[in-house]
């Protein structure tokens, strides 16, 4: 007889694994992309075509680089990439996509040790580097189906919360151009149906729980109707659908509880309603993730389990 | 207070759906031909190791005691077959340790000792040490004395006693056989506990992927005459790994939560494994120590997977080829279930008495898949029914973090493996909660 296996039990595994999940989160990004594309024309496929590329490439040259195990198989740079497209405009240079698409790997995620090491979100991170770095083509929005009327060159209008925000009188898409992405905004974001049928695959499919973007939602919905705005149309518009359910769940980056990721979500709602209303910029659903994924580290300290048949402090323990 | 008998169980935390293999169900126990020869390791209990009380070339006799320890938490060994004591042989158990084990060279007779009877048990006195003459362990996997559990002070206030008849490990029916071919035996044994140890409610609990089981045992249970106040019930289960763990399992049927570091006494409770139920009402009536064992033997690379009656301490080995031998070359060999079995070396291993399955398994299933990093998916948290956080046990384990290990209750997990079972990453949580235990244990124990 061979040599036996020796290994510590259990000896059966559910045969989840990391790539399936990310399998499933790319699922469920797809309806959202197909909703881009179709929106803003074949330009939304080349982005994220853009995105996904750079980003798995800058995965497996840096893992080379650090003499590491290659992980591009897991597929964790694949849903960054797309989630990193959906945060940009349509007319953003494929070379500013890329240099994203190199900062959210190289920078956010591998310089602090890869999947599951970066404490903030890498997609938006980089969103908000091009932010900085190109604030104008960052900031300019393509008409939905300009691609359809034969010009050349983009029409540029406004996003609707960039209409709320200035108070220019402009008038706000309707409810169902807002819920069916016919309005102006990032590439994956505009859409809310695709984005909720994405997830409520995810839900389905046990990847996330359903508490998490519907705390986020709710909150959002709650702070606007006190302060007397429009709540569907504060729902339905800027990145709150594509953040509540595609990265304020991110495994990484939120609280590993439940307890602690609904406190996440919360915050988050909370954040994005305080920059919506107050900050100089129209949108906040990115910095509030942000700031919220540095609190983590807290959050998870006030939202840890208490161990089963666990004493009151002081208490000595009985030989068992 | 009044005892309740609860229609439902109560709610426990986490769990994981293993699939159930329960392959060997339905199928009559075979009943192993005498072996050449058996090795009787002085080690097959949580405790004190025994001292051989025999030497080489020693007539013995089925039942008679071969070893014993004066220590309080310990179990006597009894010899399995009748014949001749060939000498001692180093074993190393699936725990790693090495223990001395007494060979027998069967006589092929099977011939009981002569000075087997049954034992006196008028108090609750006599009926304890009666079982440590047994040599009865718990037969759920443990190997816990079962004398020791039974001997309970009485300002424990125990009343209640629950049968575990879970057996939430997939592929293991040594208890569902138990339960269908000795069901006579299980509530007679339920009913001299019950009345010796002055229990007002006993609980059969039973996961209900066992209909058969539950059934059988309702129609012996409603007993009038026995059993004139309905004192005993049985409680089906909700079929999720890991209702049999002592902790989950007193919680499901009593809604008590064992305090860390406490047992089940503590709450109130005993539980018994029901093949240990069934013993005992046998022992007492014939004498007979724990000799023989129902093994559940299957795993993909058996052949005829089947519930085999073994003398204890016959080679692994031995009993595949009663069953045809292997169907593949085997990779992987556990004692016990799939989920907290021990690997073994070889299939050279005796039988021991706290084993209820042997598994092998083929290259296929013996190679797991290799871990990747841990990415906070949050499931192992989500599904510990201790309420513990695995992976950051994990990262504290491997720091050494001994304060960390504590802060975090390490010494409260019960290494079901829910959590590893579950991870995506394939992180090796429990080896690693294992290695973190022991550092806490270096350390001098929890402060």
């Amino acid at each position: 007889m061979d040599k036996l296996i020796v290994s510590s039990s259990p000896h059966l595994r559910s045969g989840t694994s990391t790539t399936k999940l990310m399998l499933d989160v790319i699922i469920a990004l797809v309806p959202a992309a197909i909703a881009s594309i179709v929106i803003f024309g074949p330009r939304a496929l080349l982005i994220i075509g853009v995105c996904v590329v750079t980003c798995v490439l800058s995965e497996y040259v840096c893992r080379k680089v650090m003499k590491r195990e290659n992980t591009i198989g897991d597929l964790s740079a694949v849903v960054t990439g797309m989630l990193l497209a959906f945060n940009l405009p349509v007319g953003i240079h494929p070379l500013m996509a890329a240099f994203g698409g190199i900062v959210a790997i190289v920078v956010v995620k591998q310089m602090f040790g890869g999947i599951g090491q970066n404490f903030v979100n890498p997609a938006l991170t980089a969103r908000i580097v091009l932010m900085s770095s190109f604030p104008s083509p960052m900031s300019t929005w393509a008409q939905p189906f300009y691609y359809l009327q034969g010009s050349a060159d983009a029409m540029t209008t406004a996003s609707p919360l960039g209409i709320l925000k200035e108070g220019s009188g402009a008038e706000i898409p309707g409810y169902l151009d807002l819920f069916l992405g016919n309005n102006a905004g990032c590439l994956g974001e505009t859409c809310s149906l695709a984005l909720i049928l994405g997830g409520i695959y995810l839900v389905v499919r046990k990847v996330i729980h359903p508490a998490v973007p519907l705390t986020y939602l709710a909150v959002v919905a709650a702070i606007s109707a006190i302060a007397g705005r429009d709540v569907l149309t504060e729902l339905l518009t800027g990145g709150l659908m594509l953040g509540a359910i595609f990265m304020a769940t991110d495994y990484t980056t939120t609280p590993i509880t439940l307890k602690g990721r609904i406190i996440f979500a919360a915050g988050c709602g909370i954040l994005t309603m305080l920059i919506r209303m107050f900050g100089s910029l129209p949108e906040g659903v990115s910095f509030s993730i942000i700031l919220m994924n540095i609190l983590v580290p807290y959050i998870e300290k006030l939202s840890r389990p208490k161990p089963f048949g666990s004493a009151a402090k002081g208490k000595e323990r009985v030989k068992g | 207070m009044e005892l309740t008998f609860p229609t439902k169980p109560y709610r426990t935390h986490g769990g994981a759906a293993v699939p159930h293999h329960k392959n060997t169900a339905q199928a009559e126990s075979l009943v192993m031909p005498v072996p050449e020869r058996v090795v009787l390791p002085m080690q097959q209990h949580v405790g004190a190791p025994c001292t051989p009380l025999v030497k080489k070339g020693d007539q013995v006799f089925v039942g008679q005691k071969i070893a014993e320890s004066t220590a309080f938490v310990s179990a006597p060994i009894h010899a399995s077959v009748s014949g001749t004591v060939a000498g001692m042989e180093k074993v190393m158990l699936p725990g790693g340790q090495v223990t001395d084990g007494i060979v027998i060279e069967s006589d092929g007779q099977m011939t009981p000792w002569a000075e087997l009877h049954p034992p006196k048990v008028d108090t609750l006195e006599e009926f304890v040490d009666a079982v440590r003459e047994s040599g009865l362990v718990g037969l759920g996997g443990a190997g816990f004395p079962a004398h020791v559990k039974l001997r309970v002070p009485p300002e424990k206030n125990v009343d209640t006693l629950i049968v575990n008849v879970a057996e939430c490990e997939p592929y293991i029916t040594a208890d569902h056989r138990e339960a269908l071919e000795n069901s006579e035996a299980v509530l007679d044994g339920v009913y001299t506990i019950k009345k010796l140890l002055g229990l007002e409610r006993v609980i059969i609990a039973v996961e209900d992927n066992k209909p058969d089981v539950i059934k059988v045992l309702r129609e012996i249970a409603d007993n009038q005459e026995m059993d004139p106040k309905d004192q005993v019930r049985i409680l089906p289960l909700h079929a999720r790994y890991p209702q049999g763990a002592e902790k989950v399992l007193v919680q499901a049927c009593t809604d008590r939560k064992i305090p860390a570091g406490k047992l089940p006494a503590d709450v109130g409770c005993i539980v018994m494994n029901i093949t240990s139920v069934a013993f005992l009402s046998r022992y007492l009536k014939t004498g007979m120590p724990l000799v023989k064992k129902r093994v559940t033997i299957d795993g993909s690379a058996v052949k005829n997977p089947a519930n085999v009656i073994v003398p204890i301490g016959t080679k692994i080995a031995d009993v595949i080829a009663f069953l045809g031998g292997y169907r593949e070359e085997p990779r992987k060999i556990l004692m016990g279930g799939p989920m907290m079995g021990l690997a073994v070396t070889s299939d050279e291993l005796p039988i021991l008495k706290q084993n209820n399955g042997i598994l092998a398994f083929t290259e296929k299933d013996a190679r797991l898949m290799k871990p990747t990093d841990c990415i906070r998916c949050g499931k192992c948290v989500a599904n510990c029914p201790m309420l513990l956080v695995p992976t950051m046990l994990e990262k504290y384990a491997e720091r050494q973090d001994v304060e960390a290990l504590n802060d975090y209750a390490v010494m409260t997990c019960m290494e079901c493996g829910t959590c590893a079972y579950n991870c995506p990453a394939g992180r090796p949580l429990v080896q690693s909660i294992r290695l973190g235990k022991s550092y806490v244990k270096k350390a001098g124990g929890k402060k």
